[in-house]
């Protein structure tokens, strides 16, 4: 009886050291935080689907969708995607309430491409406290790309601040005696623009600018501006305006015939939306610069990247506008996402997670311009620099110039 | 018809006459969830204790409100503009002159109190739907003030202001989170009683006197225009209190946080909780807080028509909205009692 027992015991005892050890083997392999797990990765995201910006809700039904197909392809490196997403109504205050609540009570891995620039202000400084991955968001902003004070938070698509360098550059060198008018949306977009054009313009920008006017959003037609500026005559308009006001613009300009250089900020450039409405006739020779495709551009019809991506939205978005640029927008940040956490293996852990996002060398999503490519480092957290001229002819924009890199550094 | 006589109509139909006695909760009662409110954080998770909180400071406004509309007859659309500025009123003093979260609060009071009651003079002039309207002007107005060039070094523009969450005091072995919702708790409670007896005092006869008939009031010597002033400043207030608590709750104040829709969010919580019930403002603030959650969890794309709907069978099935269940249990609890 003494015996069975002592037997018993030490088999016990094997037992137990045979699991530690196992299991010990295993964690090396495997590592996890609050949010990952052998079956499933848990991804949060705050998004506007109601109030003032809820077109832009599009995005995260785009990321909904996508992790869907991630899913139904057999997850990644075997795990599901679990997507968790809420709805901010674009106010600061409920954007700390549902992160909380993503974070405390949903455990989530990550926070992943929370949208606008206020939302993301208020849930920067919780996030880094916490430890927990602020992933891509969904910004311009230049603040994010601040690894030293924030090193856990990122950003995704180029800033505004450095669109604005790589126009002010490109007419340094091609029109260095440039009259320069610029209208702006007065607020932190039309700003960050305003500020960089400055920036990249250097000792030069107090002679070459002739004029800045700003509109509020809240103003039913710029068409007045236009006619104040080109009362100061100037031979080049720069538009940094959202795409209702930028149509207008572009159709005004004509309708004076005037024919300034007209310059247009990225987050206008769709073709359906804008240039369509401001009359293909007015548009042409309109600059801009650009680092995704444009789903309304039929010079893309037969890309292999867009390919994926129709058939992509017809299978998981059925009846969804294509025309909507934030359906390409969503498509790719969703795809970087899945591109690091293939990267991060079984090493599931928030550092490493951090760690592979800012690792990322020469990724191309999907729905970036040929050439466009993403790459961040320890010091860089901007992971889309790099954009290129493009021209509007006939019905399309053409692209031309090289490929031009203009990363700003967070103050 | 007289513009006076105008005012008297309408108050009618606007604003029932709630007697004072019914405004409140009786002792026990309010002993019981003071109870309930201390001992809850003990067991739940922080992300709990900081909606707890959310709730006593949106309660708190939303009281605010009761007093001005339940107490005095007023209406306003513009209380987010209070809470504006009680929010930045706080966050500017922490963050620029390192100001004791603590001590923010009584002067966001007093600034808000001193704003609202210069507000209520012209306001005077206006009365129900013109009153609403003045009202939601200036809520309409404050985001853009916020975002003034010559304002923007002090309240950072579009980008706003970070706040820094204080930590608990005599190295209390707390989260702050739940040192946050005890500290919020005080102060909730300390304004309570105080609207409470306000409401009770001369001063608080005088606003229901004005509330239930104008003329009437004036003629038994209340200075009608004073206690209308008082109440915008008082409303105003309590307001920039919960303001100041938002703002260190939230560590974080942007214009984008004090749009219309709060404003009418804070409306909406005042109809649910009960016209003129005091406790009821807390039920609202719950209503705001966390039916839209709700809508969203049942509907991601129409969780606006969702809220519409549970908000539409409220008003339509209790129309006083918590005080008239508050009623309905006490009537209930009565009869129990008897049998």
């Amino acid at each position: 009886m003494r015996f069975g027992r002592t037997l018993r015991a030490a088999a016990l005892v094997t037992a137990t050291a045979a699991i530690a050890l196992t299991s010990g083997a295993a964690l090396a392999q495997k590592k996890y935080d609050t949010g990952a797990s052998d079956t499933e990765i848990k991804i949060g995201n705050i998004m506007p689907y109601s109030g003032p910006a809820s077109a832009y809700g599009i995005i995260g039904k785009t990321e909904e969708a996508y992790f869907r197909m991630i899913n139904d392809k057999g997850g990644i490196n075997g795990r599901k995607i679990n997507f968790v997403t809420y709805d901010d109504a674009y106010s600061p205050p409920k954007a700390v309430e549902q992160v909380r609540k993503l974070v405390e009570s949903d455990e989530v891995l990550a926070v992943f491409n929370p949208l606008g620039t206020p939302s993301n202000s208020a849930i920067q400084k919780y996030l880094n406290a916490k430890k927990i991955p602020q992933l891509f968001v969904a910004t311009g902003a230049t603040k994010w790309n601040d690894p030293k004070n924030f090193p856990w938070t990122i950003g995704w698509q180029p800033s505004y601040q450095s669109e604005a360098q790589i126009y002010a550059k490109w007419l340094m060198k091609e029109k260095p005696d440039a009259k320069v008018a610029i209208l702006y949306q007065n607020d932190d977009f039309g700003k960050d623009y305003l500020k960089g054009t400055k920036d990249g313009l250097g000792a030069k920008a107090s002679s070459m600018i002739v004029m800045e006017e700003s509109y509020e959003v809240s103003e039913p037609s710029v068409d007045g501006h236009i006619v104040k500026i080109k009362a100061a005559n100037p031979d080049v308009l720069l538009i940094y305006a959202t795409p209702k006001f930028a149509a207008q613009t572009i159709k005004k300009t004509a309708e004076l015939t005037w024919k300034p250089l007209q310059i247009l900020t990225n987050v206008s450039i769709s073709v359906g939306s804008v240039m369509k409405p401001a009359g293909f006739d007015a548009a042409q020779g309109v600059l801009s610069a650009a680092y995704a495709k444009d789903s309304t551009d039929p010079q893309w019809a037969n890309d292999p990247g867009m390919k994926k991506w129709n058939e992509f939205v017809d299978k998981y978005m059925p009846g969804a506008d294509k025309t909507d640029t934030a359906m390409v927008y969503g498509y790719g940040a969703a795809s970087t996402l899945a591109k690091v956490l293939e990267m991060c293996g079984d090493d599931l852990t928030r550092a490493n997670l951090m760690k592979q996002a800012a690792s990322l060398k020469d990724f191309a999503p999907d729905t970036l311009l040929p050439g466009v490519k993403i790459n961040t480092g320890p010091t860089d957290f901007a992971p889309i620099s790099q954009l290129q001229m493009q021209r509007f002819k006939g019905e399309k924009w053409e692209l031309f110039g090289e490929i031009i890199s203009g990363d700003v550094a967070s103050e | 018809m007289s513009a006076a006589e105008e005012v008297v109509a309408e108050g009618h139909q606007a604003v029932e006459a709630v007697p004072k006695r019914a405004m409140t909760l009786g002792t026990g009662t309010s002993l019981l969830v003071l109870a309930v409110l201390l001992l809850v954080p003990v067991f739940v998770k922080n992300f709990i204790i900081f909606q707890m909180t959310m709730l006593l400071i949106y309660g708190l406004a939303v009281l605010a409100l009761n007093i001005l509309t339940g107490g005095s007859g007023q209406f306003s659309l513009g209380q987010s503009a209070f809470y504006a500025v009680g929010a930045y009123t706080s966050a500017v003093l922490m963050e620029y002159f390192n100001v004791n979260y603590a001590l923010t609060i009584p002067v966001s009071a007093a600034v808000c109190f001193g704003f609202g009651y210069l507000f209520g003079k012209p306001a005077l002039r206006l009365s129900g739907v013109y009153l609403a309207l003045a009202t939601f002007a200036l809520a309409t107005a404050m985001p853009q003030l916020l975002k003034l060039n010559f304002l923007e070094h002090w309240t950072g523009g579009v980008q706003g202001l970070v706040v820094t969450k204080p930590d608990a005091p005599f190295g209390l072995p707390m989260s702050q989170d739940m040192w946050l919702y005890y500290f919020t708790l005080i102060v909730t409670v300390a304004i309570y009683v105080f609207s409470v007896n306000l409401l009770r005092s001369r001063s608080g006869r005088a606003f229901m006197a004005i509330r239930d008939n104008e003329i009437a009031a004036s003629s038994m010597g209340v200075n009608v225009a004073l206690y209308k002033t008082l109440a915008f400043g008082v409303s105003a207030g309590i307001t920039g209190v919960a303001g100041s608590l938002g703002a260190i709750a939230v560590q974080f104040v942007a214009p984008d946080s004090y749009t219309i829709t709060l404003a009418i969010s804070l409306f909406l919580g005042m109809v649910v909780g009960g016209v003129g019930w005091l406790p009821g403002s807390f039920v609202g603030a719950a209503f705001i807080i966390f039916v839209p959650n709700m809508a969203e969890s049942i509907s991601k794309g129409l969780s606006g028509a969702v809220f519409g709907v549970l908000l539409f069978l409220v008003i339509y099935l209790v129309p006083h909205g918590a005080r008239q269940i508050a009623i309905l249990g006490q009537q209930f609890a009565g009869k129990l009692r008897r049998n």
